[in-house]
């Protein structure tokens, strides 16, 4: 790996997102803000999911636990304690990333399709608790008392804060991605991810490989989950925990391709201008979730790596730019 | 007492249509290693074909519609394997899970745009049974009645069959299976056409009892996953008991704490017992 | 002593893999293990590694008992091992294929001189024009090697070799034995599970023979090669065995 080579691997990935970023500030139009915050929040999920997914291979199909429990926590402390949102940003990533180092060693021994299946059990197990969960406002969940956003400057300026702080995480998520990738620990997921009881052999310690990757993976939605629901005001357990939302990061992580920094950006982006296409279509409208989903197909029935696995097929070289 | 009597008889009864659902799921998973996502939106399709049956211009009696739904759910299986699991066969499950999901989301898709999101019911009324002072709908006896039937069917089709044994061939060892000449292509497919069957027959059944949307399989998916992890994953005859254990349990659990427990206490057990046991409470270690 | 195995024995079920196994091994010796099909010399092999515990019986390493001890703490104490069954990491380069054993195996390096490592043990092993392939590309006889790479790459103390010569022509063999020579001298002890007799006994400093499970003989290749118990037990047929063990099959 040359100099120049690591560079753009991670360079490519942070202009991505800072120039799409720059977008809304440029033109200062709140809805192409909140286009930009859906597409650059799911750049986020979606390399988070890639740091535990595509590096070990594991397939966390309730990944969504993690960011409705962010989101549940940070804003129980901005809602009924009156903290900051760094506060509620803080706990909300601590909270995601303690529930996933205490389950991660338990259900990180399944493999396979059975821990795949567990970690859907959770997602429902948890969203089924706080919907009993009184302190959390039961099935009816919480709402933001509209001062807490004066201590910002009002609504407006605190959607705007909301969306900054959005682009520093996610481009703190590149980071770590790039940084796990290139890395010693990396080079040890990668292993697992090819061949866990060789990695083993090889000296890998594989729990303990696999639990960090996990509690890694895991932050980062907590943190974009209390950003969210204070970006939108109210959190419920349905729409905290929809498992769709789970299966829509997998998505974008394999679209873009898996293992890669680069890949879920490029996924996310797709995925969601793909489904702004569709809805917005009107021969599509009705449909679009069909549609999607036969596109879906087609991606994991003949292009299983992804754009970047497609693109490194074709010319080989890219490999070692596209990290 | 009485009370609580009636409400496990009752959970038993829905236990067997359950069972079924769930046998569905771990005959897919145990012959082909797939966890067939699609499940849910099967056991819609399944409702949806009763629904259409019984209130177009034919007016079928919904349990000879179950007939119809049966064979449906066999070929379009059959079907959904060639399109969209033979490839993956043998691939990731992040492979197989997607593609199962890709089908989930083509056939909501399609249902939502069709019959949109609005609920439904079979108004069809066999009348109740009184025993002391339990009572119990007849539809409700007669699903699991039917549920019954069909376990015994799918069981002496594995046991006494050629194609059940080379079904049973294929999920014990496929390498090994194909050596003997096992065609496994068409058992595979044959499997997952099976397991659509069963998802669309309990979908069938619920339905004369429950009102149901496009949506309401997903629900009984996450209840089949449950089952089939209780009876041990990939054993048909297993998610039986599963079924009944879990439809006890939604019966008992509401009679002291409140029915919206009823999915922690579900999923947290699922949970346990795929980090304890992972053959199943009754499967033995192999 | 290097490695110390003291009555191990090992249980499938009904079947008893392993009966009663001791024998020490020297350090800077080439033991061969050899035996029949299904006679337990990979499961013993299991066995010292980590991959699972004896029944009974305990295994020392470097004068410490690591009987039960997981396998990647066993890498980490200096054990390396390739497999029968090759196990390559298919989507990563030969180069981080490499990378991974010296990196986590007993110096734990970092990444930066884990690559440098790397790259002299595959040069070593004469596979350097593979380095920046995908192991899962490569032919049975480069997975070998790059087995091996990997396994060297971690700098053990120890080496189990499982089969290394399975599959591969008579040229490779020749270059193969002289490989195993050479890390021999390089001050790695080896245990090397062999069934091209020939070569495993011309490499050999000492030999264990199992047979069902039980350690029927030891000794030099020489004594090995007249034990009449060896060659009945071997292969039923004393001319048969006589012929193979001085021509190599």
């Amino acid at each position: 790996m040359k100099y120049k080579d690591i560079n753009l691997g991670l360079v490519l990935p942070i202009l991505i997102i800072v120039l799409l970023g720059a977008w809304p500030i440029i033109s200062q139009k709140d809805i192409n803000r909140e286009t930009i915050f859906t597409i650059i929040l799911f750049m986020g999920l979606a390399s988070s999911l890639n740091i535990f997914l595509g590096y070990t291979g594991y397939v966390s199909f309730g990944h969504v636990v993690y960011f409705g429990l962010g989101g549940y926590v940070g804003f129980y402390f901005m809602s009924a304690q009156g903290q900051s949102i760094w506060i509620a940003m803080l706990t909300g990533g601590l909270a995601s990333g303690l529930l996933a180092f205490l389950l991660g060693k338990a259900i990180l021994r399944l493999r396979g399709g059975y821990f795949a299946l567990a970690t859907i059990g959770v997602n429902e197990a948890v969203r089924a608790f706080i919907n009993n969960f009184d302190l959390f406002g039961g099935p009816i969940g919480m709402t933001l008392n509209f001062k807490v956003y004066k201590a910002y400057g009002g609504a407006a300026k605190s959607l705007w804060m909301a969306y900054y702080l959005l682009i520093a995480t996610v481009l703190l998520v590149i980071v770590v991605s790039y940084l796990v990738r290139t890395s010693k620990f990396g080079l040890g997921l990668l292993a697992i991810r090819e061949d866990e009881d060789a990695a083993e052999v090889m000296g890998v310690r594989a729990p303990d490989a696999k639990t960090w990757a996990y509690v890694l993976s895991a932050i980062f939605p907590g943190i974009l989950g209390a950003l969210f629901f204070f970006k939108n005001g109210a959190i419920e357990p349905v729409p905290a925990f929809r498992l769709s939302m789970s299966i829509e990061m997998i998505v974008m992580v394999m679209l873009g391709g898996q293992g890669t920094v680069l890949g879920p950006l490029l996924g996310a982006a797709g995925y969601q201008w793909m489904r702004g296409f569709l809805l917005t279509n009107s021969f599509f409208k009705n449909i679009q979730l069909a549609v999607a989903g036969g596109l879906l197909l087609v991606i994991v029935l003949f292009v299983p790596g992804g754009v970047i696995g497609w693109l490194r097929k074709q010319i080989p070289g890219l490999r070692r730019v596209l990290q | 007492m009485g009370f609580l009597l009636a409400s496990v008889t009752d959970g038993l009864l829905i236990g067997f249509v359950y069972g079924v659902a769930a046998m569905g799921l771990t005959l897919i998973w145990g012959v082909m290693d797939v966890i067939n996502l699609s499940h849910g939106p099967i056991i819609t399709l399944g409702m949806f074909g009763v629904y259409l049956l019984f209130t177009g211009p034919l007016g079928l009696n919904p349990y000879l519609a179950l007939l119809f739904v049966a064979l449906g759910g066999l070929l379009f299986g059959i079907l959904v394997y060639f399109i969209a699991v033979h490839r993956v066969i043998g691939a990731s499950h992040l492979s197989t899970l997607l593609a199962t999901y890709a089908v989930n989301m083509i056939i909501i898709g399609i249902g939502t745009a069709i019959f949109t999101a609005s609920p439904r019911n079979v108004e069809f009324n066999m009348g109740r049974l009184t025993f002391g002072n339990v009572t119990l709908l007849g539809t409700r006896v007669i699903a699991a009645v039917a549920s019954v039937l069909v376990s015994a069917g799918l069981y002496l089709f594995l046991y006494k069959t050629r194609p059940g044994r080379y079904i049973r061939a294929v999920a014990n060892n496929k390498d090994a299976a194909e050596l003997m000449g096992v065609p496994s292509m068409q058992i595979l497919a044959l499997s997952f056409g099976l397991g659509t069957m069963l998802a669309a027959i309990s979908g069938a059944l619920i339905a004369t009892f429950f009102p149901f949307t496009i949506l309401a399989g997903g629900a009984y998916e996450l209840k089949s996953f449950v089952i089939s992890v209780l009876g041990g994953l990939g054993n048909p005859i297993g998610a039986l008991y599963g079924g009944l254990i879990l439809g006890v349990l939604e019966g008992i659990i509401p009679t002291f704490m409140e029915t919206t427990w009823v999915p922690v206490v579900e999923f947290v057990l699922f949970v346990l017992i795929l980090l304890v046991r992972p053959q199943g409470l009754l499967g033995v270690k192999k | 002593m290097i490695l110390k195995v003291e009555g191990v024995n090992k249980r499938f079920g009904g079947l008893q893999a392993l009966s009663n196994i001791t024998f020490d091994l020297p350090e800077g010796e080439i033991l061969g293990l050899i035996g029949p099909n299904g006679a337990g010399k990979t499961t013993l092999f299991n066995v010292i590694n980590g991959v699972y515990p004896p029944n009974e019986g305990r295994v020392v390493f470097l004068g410490k008992d690591t009987t039960g001890a997981k396998t990647y703490d066993m890498a980490r104490m200096g054990l390396a091992r390739t497999h029968q069954i090759v196990k390559p990491l298919n989507d990563l380069p030969v180069l981080e294929n490499a990378m991974v054993g010296a990196c986590y195996g007993r110096e734990n390096h970092s990444i930066r001189d884990a690559k440098k490592i790397a790259m002299d043990t595959l040069e070593f092993l004469g596979i350097i024009d593979l380095a920046g392939k995908l192991a899962g590309t490569l032919n049975v006889a480069q997975k070998k090697r790059l087995e091996m790479a990997r396994a060297l790459a971690s700098h053990p103390i120890l080496l189990l070799l499982d089969e290394v010569l399975a599959g591969l022509n008579h040229k490779e063999i020749a270059d193969m034995v002289e490989t195993v020579r050479k890390i021999r001298d390089r001050g790695i002890t080896i245990i090397m599970i062999e069934h091209v007799m020939h070569a495993v006994m011309n490499v050999s400093d000492r030999m264990i023979v199992l047979d069902f499970g039980q350690q029927i003989a030891e000794g030099t290749p020489t004594e090995i090669q007249n034990n009449e118990r060896v060659i009945e037990a071997y292969l039923g047929d004393p001319k048969l065995a006589e012929r193979l063990m001085r021509t190599g099959t």
